[in-house]
């Protein structure tokens, strides 16, 4: 459905994708996961053929982009980072309109109305003025609006940031039903849990490169030690230095924590018992701790 | 920095037009307040400052004060309109609605959505053209058929106006960036352009100015065609707003594309 092969594209001399190689299957739920400034962006404007890459070539939905970026287009859905829905419309109107731009006869998209309000769970708001909605209603409307088109693959940059749990959860469940329904997703987000919850494969990209690609099951099975006690307390410093690396197999110290990577946590957690002031959280290795293993503790701003 | 290409089509797109009825169907939601700024306010102007200042003045060209005003002002109504529309209207959807990120999301480009805003501006300000002709047939200003004629020149300073102003915007950072091309820009033209007052009326070299401003061009084909007066270079004046339309929206896609689309 998407293939992507030596991309590459600088900004005045800045490298910022730096040939990056990946390919989602029709009917995958791709992740593509990175810090600020990894590349993630960029590399879906180019696949949209919104940015033209320096080199590389890439084909979505079987068109060649960007020399046939709207013909991709037409046959993908995006949900964007930020909200841009119309906020003189109404929201049923929002979607009628957004139709429009995709040359689809109106009476067309005017008999998906319904379907796409009810996959937003916004029926009873077809004629309700956009400032009337929530957070999470604007965004399931924004994810409703990828659909207009009918799309085979659908973008979702970051879809549920800014969201409460409630909200998240609604989401998530939305794009696990599309996923069913046989649709390609390719999602960036910051989230791992997001990512490990949704994602067939994940893609982490670090400084313009794609470091590691994975099932999340795999990533974690192969890239981390199983499992993980964080520390904290008075004289972590100190532990972190002279007792923790006898017990575990890694050992980061991050602000005031030591993260300690191990393959059996039960000496390290025995070795804490005679040293009071620490409390340690002890818990099997997730795809964050993947993440911040191959892109580091450095805050990316 | 590179745009995107975008691939050049055998055949005449009207893909623009989506832009223009998304706009117009907005615009009908909020016509009222948008016809009272747009409209109302330069009747207000031709009302007051026509028989208010009119009543102080002389004939001017041959005619009562009022009637050479509104020649003036059908030109002024249809730039303030245009520049508005292309200016803060369009701002809005480009960077704080992100309106235009959105469609081209869908398989439009920058040329369709440039292209749309630039027609719809101008069709804003042929609206308040008409409007402005309209009021010239109710205060006895123009009779007949033959003013109907200027509504093409309306139409074309729109198209210039909102050219130039699309420019201003694919530029502007903030809204507070057009107070620059209002303060320095659209009113010297208004008082170079003959809209208050004959050009002749300025020095030599401020009338030297003026020949190469748009309002100026359409001011004079404006009162040739509503109110008899004689226009001295007709074609010229069409070639400078034409070029000002056409450079004007080729500038604006090309700084747009810039913007969005690296």
């Amino acid at each position: 459905m998407l293939q992507v092969r030596g991309l590459r594209k600088s900004y005045s001399g800045n490298e910022v994708v730096r040939g990056v190689d990946f390919s989602v299957a029709a009917g995958e739920c791709y992740g593509l996961l990175g810090p600020n400034g990894a590349g993630k962006t960029t590399t879906l404007r180019c696949c949209l053929g919104l940015t033209e890459s320096d080199a590389g070539t890439i084909t979505l939905a079987g068109h060649a982009v960007p020399a046939q970026a709207r013909a991709a287009r037409s046959r993908a859905g995006v949900c964007p980072q930020f909200d841009n829905l119309d906020p003189d419309f109404t929201v049923a109107e929002n979607l009628v309109v957004y139709g429009s731009y995709f040359g689809i006869a109106r009476r067309t998209v005017q008999e998906r109305v319904p379907r796409l309000l009810e996959f937003a769970g916004l029926e009873d708001k077809a004629d309700a003025a956009l400032a009337t909605l929530s957070g999470g209603m604007k965004r399931r409307l924004t994810l409703a609006r990828a659909l207009v088109n009918d799309p085979q693959i659908i973008f979702l940059d970051e879809p549920t940031t800014g969201l409460d749990p409630q909200a998240r959860h609604l989401i998530w469940d939305r794009l696990k039903n599309l996923r069913a329904a046989g649709r390609t997703l390719i999602l960036t987000t910051h989230f791992m849990d997001e990512a490990e919850r949704l994602c067939d494969r994940v893609g982490i990209m670090d400084h313009g490169a794609l470091i590691a690609e994975d099932t999340p099951r795999n990533l974690i099975g192969t890239r981390i030690e199983p499992h993980v006690v964080e520390i904290y307390g008075d004289g972590v410093q100190a532990f972190a230095a002279k007792v923790a690396p006898r017990h575990a197999g890694r050992v980061e110290v991050s602000g005031g924590t030591a993260f300690c990577y191990c393959r059996d946590p039960a000496p390290l957690l025995e070795a804490l018992q005679s040293s009071s002031g620490l409390r340690a959280l002890s818990r099997a290795a997730n795809l964050e701790d993947v993440f911040i293993k191959l892109t580091g503790h450095d805050i990316r701003d | 920095m590179t745009s995107v290409t975008e691939p050049a089509s055998g055949r005449f797109e009207l893909r623009f037009l989506h832009v223009v009825r998304r706009n117009f169907l907005v615009w009908r939601k909020l016509m009222y307040a948008s016809m009272v700024g747009n409209m109302a306010d330069p009747l207000i102007y031709l009302v007051g400052l026509g028989y208010g200042l009119g009543a102080f003045m002389p004939p001017v060209d041959g005619m009562p004060y009022i009637n050479f005003l509104a020649g003036g002002m059908l030109c002024y109504s249809a730039m303030n309109s245009a520049t508005f529309e292309a200016l803060y209207s369009a701002f809005s959807r480009l960077k704080v609605q992100r309106t235009w990120e959105g469609i081209l999301h869908a398989p439009m480009t920058a040329a369709d959505v440039v292209v749309g805003e630039w027609v719809w501006a101008a069709l804003k300000s042929t609206m308040s053209g008409a409007a402005m002709l309209l009021a010239m047939y109710l205060l006895g200003i123009v009779h007949g058929l033959r003013p109907l004629a200027v509504m093409p020149v309306v139409l074309l300073i729109g198209l210039a106006f909102s050219g130039v102003g699309l420019i201003m915007t694919a530029l502007a950072r903030n809204y507070e960036f057009f107070i620059f091309y209002f303060t320095l820009v659209i009113t010297p033209m208004m008082f170079l352009s003959g809209v208050f007052y004959p050009r002749a009326a300025l020095p030599a070299a401020l009338q030297w100015v003026g020949a190469f401003l748009p309002l100026a061009r359409g001011a004079d084909l404006a009162r040739g065609l509503t109110l008899g007066l004689p226009v001295a270079h007709p074609l010229l004046d069409v070639l400078v707003l034409c070029a000002y339309a056409a450079g004007g929206v080729l500038l604006a896609l090309g700084l747009i594309r810039r913007r969005l689309l690296t």
